[in-house]
């Protein structure tokens, strides 16, 4: 059984992350997904959340916007739309959008409501990734 | 014969026109560079997005997602990727001469346009053929977000029946001293894309290969869009440079040449007053 993962994280501009961890964590559209070297293979449609990957005892984080990942025994690869590490991220910027996303739900609903309250996820998302650093 | 002062001021401004295009053809250059690093960090999405797609398709047989239905290709959508500016040499001229050849032939019944770039818009502006859309600002800084709101667009278009068939003409990057100008259909997807129907069994999807499927087809049509500006910017920047270095070649070979027809004015200017100042001691001499 394969003793490590290599974990790949593309973003349509650029290669985030190539390297050989022990586990990772996804954010799978139905919950976390945990996995461990040697899974069974599997293809799963990530939403917006927090990737994280273990290399012994080191953990890093990853804020991840929307994509696939396909796991095999030995690999992960993530296809992910947004992928950044903690120290890429504008904080101020994540703030001020968790707040303006903040006050449009309120006013808004239907399709509008769903728009603000991803974008509203997605500042979550990096400010909590953010603060991981 | 042409003055000496004529012929100066002439070097001089040939001189001028050298430098400006020297520099246009450093920019090209550089930003030549830097698209195509940036072709080069897309590939790997491309192949793994290629690779999951394949992958899920083999395990959805019933494949009737909007964006593969095909149906009769009554009236198409054809977007024209230009560029803004010109001195390019023929990389606009060549795609606005193939969209015009398919609009003559009229190989679709119907046809709107979809314009990218200020130079597809101003050949296009008169010519009485329906415009869906013109995306002006969007080579000029292109990002990921402006090719995926220009492929949201072309996907509402098609899905709502408008339109039976999208298909995109632009230039591609090959070298850079090849670049072609491809004609491409964008929508419906191509099922060859989608591979073959025998895929390992053993594999988990969550939720569920259509729900994954689905999500999947309009990402990709998204990333296609992004490839094919991605590659046309780049095409562009190439032609620029090759432009404005044959520019730069012919401006320093006129100065070469005004220099010669210069320094023959201005022997001939002395020789002849030589002449006169012989012959005039030689008159004086005699006498």
């Amino acid at each position: 059984m394969a003793e490590k993962l290599r974990l790949k994280v593309v973003t349509p501009t650029r290669v985030v992350v190539d390297a050989l961890v022990d586990e990772v964590q996804l954010p799978g559209m139905l919950g976390v997904l945990g996995i461990l070297p040697g899974h069974a293979p599997l293809v799963a449609s990530l939403s917006i959340g927090e990737l994280m990957y273990r290399h012994g005892l080191r953990e890093s984080y990853l804020a991840i916007q929307w994509g696939f990942a396909e796991v095999g025994p030995d690999a992960v690869t993530v296809l992910a739309e947004v992928a950044e590490r903690p120290e890429e991220i504008d904080v101020q910027a994540a703030q001020e959008a968790r707040r303006r996303a903040e006050e449009a739900l309120r006013l808004a609903s239907g399709e509008e409501f769903a728009h603000h309250k991803t974008v509203l996820e997605a500042a979550v998302t990096r400010l909590k990734v953010a603060a991981r650093r | 014969m042409p003055s000496r002062l004529d012929l100066r001021r002439r070097i001089r401004s040939v001189k001028a026109t050298e430098q400006i295009t020297k520099a246009m053809k450093m920019v090209a250059a550089a930003r030549l560079r830097r698209w195509q690093a940036r072709i080069l960090e897309a590939r790997p999405y491309a192949e793994e997005l290629a690779l999951v797609l394949r992958r899920v398709a083999a395990k959805v047989p019933e494949r009737r997602h909007p964006l593969l239905q095909v149906r009769p290709e009554e009236r198409v959508a054809l977007v024209v990727v230009t560029g803004d500016k010109g001195l390019c040499g023929a990389f606009n001229a060549n795609v606005l001469r193939e969209v015009s050849t398919i609009l003559e032939q009229r190989r679709f019944p119907e046809v709107e346009l979809t314009l990218v770039g200020r130079k597809g818009l101003e050949y296009f502006r008169h010519k009485g053929i329906p415009l869906a859309s013109q995306h002006l600002e969007l080579m000029g800084r292109l990002t990921p977000e402006g090719a995926y709101a220009l492929s949201r667009e072309l996907r509402e278009t098609f899905e709502s029946g408008r339109v039976d068939a999208v298909y995109v003409v632009y230039t591609h990057f090959k070298s850079l001293l090849q670049q072609r100008v491809q004609v491409e259909k964008l929508l419906p997807i191509e099922r060859e894309q989608l591979g073959g129907e025998n895929g390992e069994a053993s594999v988990l999807f969550e939720p569920t290969p259509q729900a994954i499927l689905h999500a999947l087809l309009p990402r990709h049509v998204d990333f296609q869009v992004w490839r094919i500006l991605l590659d046309s910017v780049t095409a562009e920047h190439a032609a620029r440079m090759v432009a404005m270095d044959a520019a730069s070649k012919n401006a320093s070979e006129m100065i070469d040449r005004l220099t010669l027809t210069y320094n023959r004015v201005r022997q001939a200017t002395i020789t002849k007053e030589l002449i006169e100042i012989v012959s005039g001691a030689a008159a004086l001499g005699g006498r």
